[in-house]
């Protein structure tokens, strides 16, 4: 199909050039040299037909899979013309940052029928380190945010390719000869190197539904100090009735700004839970493609799982594959009265290397620990 | 090298080695040679991002330079490594034989690092031997330091070694990178290359790939297996749905067997040929005579 007639009494290059233009205002990032690029591609491939530019631009304004959906529907707008791309629009882009479970009711009630007797069996003890987050006060909660400050997280750490100059270890050729060069050529003795280490990925997965919602600020809190420390290594979730990605939130520098982006970013709060529907969600999109492979997998959730767990168990045997370690962080754990016999936690229990507890400041302590150690 | 004159005459030269591309894949292959960039490919596992090289390769007439990437890649691996132990033995030689002159240290080294001492690793190799096609495999898999390495080599086509001086590619190599975006590719990479998104082929195109690739299957075993596996792929409950390379193992091991069409048994005993997770069998093998049904 050729221009439309008024599109064509333009300079083809003008066109192009103000096309690139709204492409950019789409939202796709097109910087100046991806624009010149594409008005080359264009004259290259030619304007007879208006699939030759589609493609031409295609190849050179967008950088990434999230960039095509925007792409297409300029480029309709634009030449008022269909995208000669067959198939459906694409639906994975819409699902990058935020996957839905699809249908179903996502109301918390009658995820925890136990609550209140849990809450009050609670230890109260003394030091606000000790007490459990869902009890404070919320003068009690800024003071909280403090404490979260002197936490002092390490991340865990596995061996890396990477080689350096050490005592011990294999023979640095290189260096070995450059030292006998400098000597004359006479043998001094051999220059050794080994592996180092590098941090190693930390997913942690925050369960934001109804059940858990006094303790889903503090848990936020948590994965942005573990985050603070291994930056481009941590990756964080939360699950509801959908699964979001909340990671570059987690980033930013301060905590109490860390934990309202993500809350901003968030759909459900205190919704229900879906976790073996959202665990394959997070598996399918991230987990298998490497997020997951040979990772610390921090799970935080009170294991409420509605109706079938089967999937669950099912997902958490796929996750354990996957993952180094798999930590499972349970406000209940390790209070009087408690015991891990909810349908969820007893399908994904064979599957957890670390069942740990998480409700107040000293129990987040352990927790990095845990991490750390893994 | 030939030259390619159009992305018709691309998909043709692809077409003839077996290959068989769509309209924005030819297109930009054509661009990419054209304008002479990297081509940058994404895609879900096994939709042929490796295999068009290959292809790109062998329609042009050029070697195929292969660079597979992995955690920890580094230069040495990658762009070039001196040999060690030759170097050593060239310096003792040097010194058993000078007798009683004195030794000139630059003049020594000079002599060390030689291009008889240079080992050439893909990268430097590819451009030495320009023109080639440059394969640069799975650049997900290696880490972000790694991409910096590349930099230089994809936007002037040169390796600057410092003991050596650098290396120009007379001819710039055909360079095509790809991934299964298991990480986001760096930006500053992402734009000295063209980009493409390769989707799995449509029922028709890939009963197309499998006659050509398997000549000795028929067309209605092919269709068949290319209209299960599309099957399979919409399904959305399969922890790894197949690629392409999946309906070629399969439609190769029916045709081994001597299948001349896929029925419910030769389904059954072929399974793992195209689903890899003992998972996904399960479910599939709950309803295999759904997904055969017309």
């Amino acid at each position: 199909m050729p221009l439309s007639p008024e599109r064509a009494n333009h300079a083809a290059e003008e066109v192009f050039a103000a096309f690139a233009v709204a492409v950019r205002a789409a939202g796709v990032p097109v910087t100046l040299d991806r624009s010149q690029a594409f008005l080359r591609a264009a004259a290259t491939v030619g304007a007879d037909h208006q699939s030759t530019t589609y493609w031409a631009g295609r190849a050179t304004l967008c950088g990434s899979h999230d960039d095509l959906d925007r792409y297409d529907q300029v480029f309709a707008a634009w030449f008022s013309g269909e995208s000669p791309r067959p198939g459906a629009p694409r639906e994975a882009a819409r699902k990058i940052q935020q996957a839905d479970l699809g249908e179903g009711d996502g109301d918390g009630e009658g995820d925890e029928p136990d609550q209140t007797a849990l809450r009050v069996a609670a230890s109260s003890t003394e030091v606000l380190r000790h007490r459990d987050v869902a009890d404070l006060s919320s003068a009690e909660r800024a003071a909280l945010g403090a404490l979260f400050e002197t936490l002092r997280p390490r991340a865990p750490r596995r061996l890396s390719s990477r080689r350096r100059p050490a005592r011990r270890g294999d023979v640095d050729a290189r260096r070995t000869l450059r030292e006998q060069l400098r000597r004359g050529g006479e043998p001094v003795r051999l220059e050794l190197r080994r592996r180092t280490t590098r941090c190693r990925r930390v997913v942690v997965l925050v369960d934001v539904s109804g059940s858990m919602s006094p303790y889903a600020d503090s848990l936020l809190r948590w994965a942005h100090t573990m985050s603070s420390v291994n930056r481009q290594g941590t990756e964080v979730f939360t699950v509801g009735t959908r699964l979001t990605r909340v990671t570059a939130a987690m980033r930013l520098r301060d905590g109490d700004a860390a934990v309202s982006a993500a809350g901003q970013a968030v759909p459900d709060w205190s919704g229900g839970t879906r976790l073996g529907e959202a665990l394959q969600v997070f598996l399918d999109r991230w987990g298998q493609r490497g997020v997951a492979r040979g990772a610390v997998v921090v799970i935080m959730s009170d294991g409420w799982e509605r109706g079938d767990s089967s999937l669950l168990g099912e997902q958490m045997r796929r996750l354990a594959r996957l993952a180094h370690r798999v930590v499972w962080v349970n406000p209940h754990v390790g209070k009087a009265g408690y015991a891990p016999v909810q349908s969820g936690i007893v399908a994904a229990l064979p599957f957890v290397d670390d069942l740990v507890a998480g409700h107040s400041m000293a129990t987040f302590e352990r927790v990095l620990e845990v991490v750390a150690d893994a | 090298m030939q030259v390619v004159t159009s992305a018709a005459d691309l998909a043709e030269r692809l077409s003839q080695t077996g290959y068989l591309v769509d309209e924005g894949l030819a297109t930009i292959g054509y661009l990419a040679l054209a304008m002479q960039r990297p081509l940058l490919l994404e895609g879900e596992p096994g939709t042929g991002k490796t295999a068009l090289a290959e292809a790109v390769a062998e329609g042009l007439g050029l070697r195929l330079i292969r660079l597979q990437c992995h955690e920890g890649i580094d230069a040495s691996q990658a762009l070039y490594d001196w040999d060690f132990a030759r170097q050593i033995l060239h310096l003792r030689t040097v010194e058993a034989t000078r007798g009683d002159e004195a030794i000139d240290q630059a003049e020594i080294e000079k002599s060390l690092f030689d291009e008889r001492f240079l080992l050439s690793r893909p990268i430097v190799q590819a451009l030495r031997e320009s023109p080639v096609v440059l394969l640069i495999d799975e650049i997900d898999r290696a880490d972000d330091e790694f991409e910096a390495f590349l930099l230089e080599v994809l936007s002037t086509n040169q390796v600057t070694i410092p003991e050596y001086g650098t290396i120009t590619a007379v001819t710039p190599p055909v360079v095509i990178l790809t991934s299964n975006r298991t990480r986001e590719v760096h930006d500053a990479l992402k734009r000295r290359c063209l980009y493409h998104w390769v989707d799995h082929p449509g029922l028709q195109r890939e009963t197309e790939i499998v006659r050509r690739r398997l000549p000795g299957v028929s067309h209605q075993l092919a269709e068949q297996v290319a209209r299960a596996t599309s099957r399979l792929r919409d399904r959305g409950d399969l922890v790894k749905p197949p690629g392409v390379a999946e309906t070629l193992d399969w439609a190769s091991a029916l045709h081994t067997l001597g299948a001349a069409d896929l029925d419910l048994e030769m389904a059954a005993i072929t399974l793992g040929a195209v689903l890899k997770y003992r998972e996904d069998a399960q479910r599939v093998r709950a309803s295999l005579d759904k997904l055969l049904s017309h």
